[in-house]
């Protein structure tokens, strides 16, 4: 087995992660081991030099997204994976990442924090520091997956975001995604949409602006390219004063990703259009909302739902959507309210925004207890 | 060869943003001479990482090259993931002795063990330069900085030695008053490979100078003159007698397997298990 074949598989959430990597081009991974993410890393150092690709366990998790940075500017797909603990140490060099343009992908499988809180349990308490956890302006893409299929899926869709836009891309998975056992069906490679960064041509000299997306060199290949973390003007030379290359650089980066913040944000929707309790749920928080709204509706409940697969850039639109029809809007969440703020800015006004939180023991929101709420809303 | 050298060959005409009278034009001449001295007619075979602090400011982006300007203390698991992907390229790292063992202390360590084929050359100026002037981990005992007004109360760390016992494949340390020696040891570690380690003793007139009592670089570089041993005299005298001294040369050449014999033997051995 050189890539995973079409077929159907059972797979463990981290696996299919790992194959779907190694499918998407991902030929270099550095890591450092932490519960609930060592799977992924297990995975790929196994699976990597089977491709020829390679995978290293460095000191920390600086050393391993730095590692990951110097990869991606050989020209490869490079990755890492994470858990909360690990993903605060990642930040400063994710904001280098950023304003370095360098695509690459972070797998983070969240658990109970804050600090080491319950390592084995699983958590949501990540959506905000995803989204603001380096220092300075920028803009995040990440993607929350919610079944072992979609750790499939959206790995590679994470890759195809990293490429295209050139800039880092958050794997949002959390120790239930990544730890259960589903069935996955692996498309033929030739069905698999693959994303590549755009390449230079031999005159190209500006690779960090003119366009929204400048094209990327390898290192090695006679393009003398400078990269750096400090501002720069589109030539990657250093200009540490000059407010006018700083408002340039850094309103280019947000804005390649903001002005596509429809395109990048994808949800799954159910019934938003006719419902008079809205649900808006991701992760694995998102899988009880199928058999709450099925049993609602039983008892004469118009129930609809918004499912984020993409967290950042919020999907506004579909919430906007979603309430102008129901009367209250559930956000349930295994934090202390993170994405119920998100909706309260968009839909507060229109409909009632009411969090539903549970944290601690690893234990998920059953859909009886989402049902129970949706009956006492109803009323 | 035979051309005369001149620095600008390498170089983008971009003023140098170094004090007058700092080591850090010394360091980057060295390399550039011994670039030179190998038959080297551009830079293209090279790819420069450095961290944060002046002397990451050497190659970038100075020279007429590939550059990765990185994090403070971060370039070399950056170099690492170039190296391990482009094996073919020659990877040299600059960086101050804040950069490479304070911040990025560990990175320094575990690259020395894994034998990573890289050129590290730290530019010791026994200080932090760029952001005024503070203790280092490299400050001699006693030293007055801006964060120690009373002196260093700790001891400086032995960057070489370190490297030594991490298992480096090369390491020398010289001054930028022993300018053909520094030059002679980087032409020697980019013939080399594995972990390769020269560190340069540098002066800051600006930020440390000063403040401990030289009227300027030179005294600076005098100094290092007076206080310089070559190791092999080094080795003779005890403990007591080495505290005021730069201990100066080779430390260590040897062969050990490099990081990226060790990783493709690997990928290879994982294509044999496949194939049966």
């Amino acid at each position: 087995m050189k890539t995973a074949k079409q077929g159907v598989y059972f797979w463990q959430g981290s696996e299919a992660c790992a194959e779907a990597a190694i499918l998407a081009g991902c030929r270099f991974f550095a890591g450092y081991p932490i519960t609930p993410a060592s799977e992924i890393a297990e995975h790929l150092a196994k699976r990597l030099p089977q491709v020829d690709g390679i995978a290293i366990q460095m000191e920390d998790e600086i050393a391993s997204i730095g590692a990951v940075i110097g990869a991606s500017w050989t020209g490869a797909k490079a990755m890492t994976a994470t858990s909360g603990p690990g993903f605060s140490l990642m930040q400063e060099s994710i904001g280098y990442a950023f304003m370095t343009e360098t695509p690459l992908v972070i797998v983070d499988v969240q658990r109970a924090g804050p600090s080491t809180g319950q390592a084995t349990k699983c958590g949501q308490g990540d959506v905000m520091q995803s989204r603001w956890g380096t220092h300075g302006d920028y803009s995040a893409i990440v993607l929350s997956p919610n079944s072992v299929q979609e750790m499939f899926d959206l790995t590679v869709k994470a890759f195809n975001l990293a490429e295209e836009y050139r800039t880092p891309v958050i794997l949002l998975s959390d120790e239930v995604t990544a730890h259960m056992r589903e069935q996955v069906a692996v498309p033929s490679i030739e069905q698999i949409e693959i994303v590549n960064r755009k390449r230079p041509k031999p005159s190209d000299k500006a690779f960090f602006g003119l366009t929204e997306v400048p094209p990327m060199p390898a290192v090695g290949e006679g393009f003398n390219v400078a990269v750096t973390g400090s501002t720069h003007d589109e030539y990657g030379i250093r200009s540490t004063a000059d407010p006018l290359v700083h408002k340039r650089l850094v309103e280019r980066l947000n804005n390649k990703i903001q002005n596509h913040a429809e395109e990048i944000a994808h949800v799954e929707s159910y019934n938003t259009e006719n419902c008079k309790i809205g649900i808006v749920a991701y992760g694995c928080t998102s899988r009880a909302i199928y058999e709450a709204v099925e049993y609602a509706e039983t008892k004469g409940i118009k129930t609809g739902y918004v499912r984020l697969k993409t967290i950042w850039p919020f999907p506004e639109k579909p919430i906007k959507k979603l309430a102008e029809s129901a009367e209250k809007i559930l956000v349930p969440e295994m934090n202390l309210r993170q994405i119920f703020h998100e909706v309260k800015k968009v839909a507060e006004g229109t409909a009632k925004i009411i969090p539903i939180n549970k944290i601690g023991g690893g234990e998920l929101i059953t859909p009886e207890e989402l049902l129970d709420i949706i009956i006492k809303e109803a009323e | 060869m035979n051309e005369t050298f001149s620095v600008k060959k390498y170089l983008r005409n971009l003023k140098l943003p170094f004090c007058p009278g700092c080591g850090a034009f010394t360091v980057m001449n060295a390399f550039l001479k011994a670039v030179h001295e190998l038959g080297y007619e551009d830079l293209s075979s090279f790819v420069f990482c450095s961290g944060i602090g002046c002397s990451a400011w050497i190659p970038s982006p100075y020279f007429i090259a590939d550059s990765i300007h990185t994090l403070h203390g971060r370039s070399i698991p950056v170099a690492t993931g170039v190296k391990l992907m482009r094996p073919s390229l020659n990877v040299v790292v600059f960086g101050g002795d804040g950069d490479i063992v304070g911040i990025g202390l560990s990175h320094f360590i575990h690259a020395a063990r894994r034998n990573l084929d890289i050129l590290v050359i730290m530019v010791n100026n026994m200080v932090y330069g760029m952001t005024g002037g503070q203790v280092a981990p490299t400050t001699p005992f006693k030293a007055k900085t801006t964060t120690t007004p009373y002196g260093n109360f700790e001891q400086p760390l032995d960057a070489a030695n370190l490297a030594v016992v991490a298992g480096a494949n090369y390491v020398a340390r010289w001054t930028t008053a022993h300018q053909n020696e520094l030059k002679e040891a980087i032409k020697k570690a980019l013939c080399l490979n594995g972990f390769r380690f020269i560190e340069a003793i540098s002066q800051c007139p600006t930020a440390f100078g000063r403040r401990v009592g030289f009227k300027d670089a030179g005294e600076m570089v005098k100094w290092f003159k007076e206080k310089a041993i070559p190791i092999e005299q080094a080795k003779k005298l005890g403990e007591e007698d080495l505290t005021q001294k730069i201990i100066l040369g080779e430390f260590i050449q040897r062969k050990r397997q490099t990081l990226t014999e060790t990783v493709y033997s690997a990928i290879k051995e994982a294509s044999n298990v496949e194939e049966n």
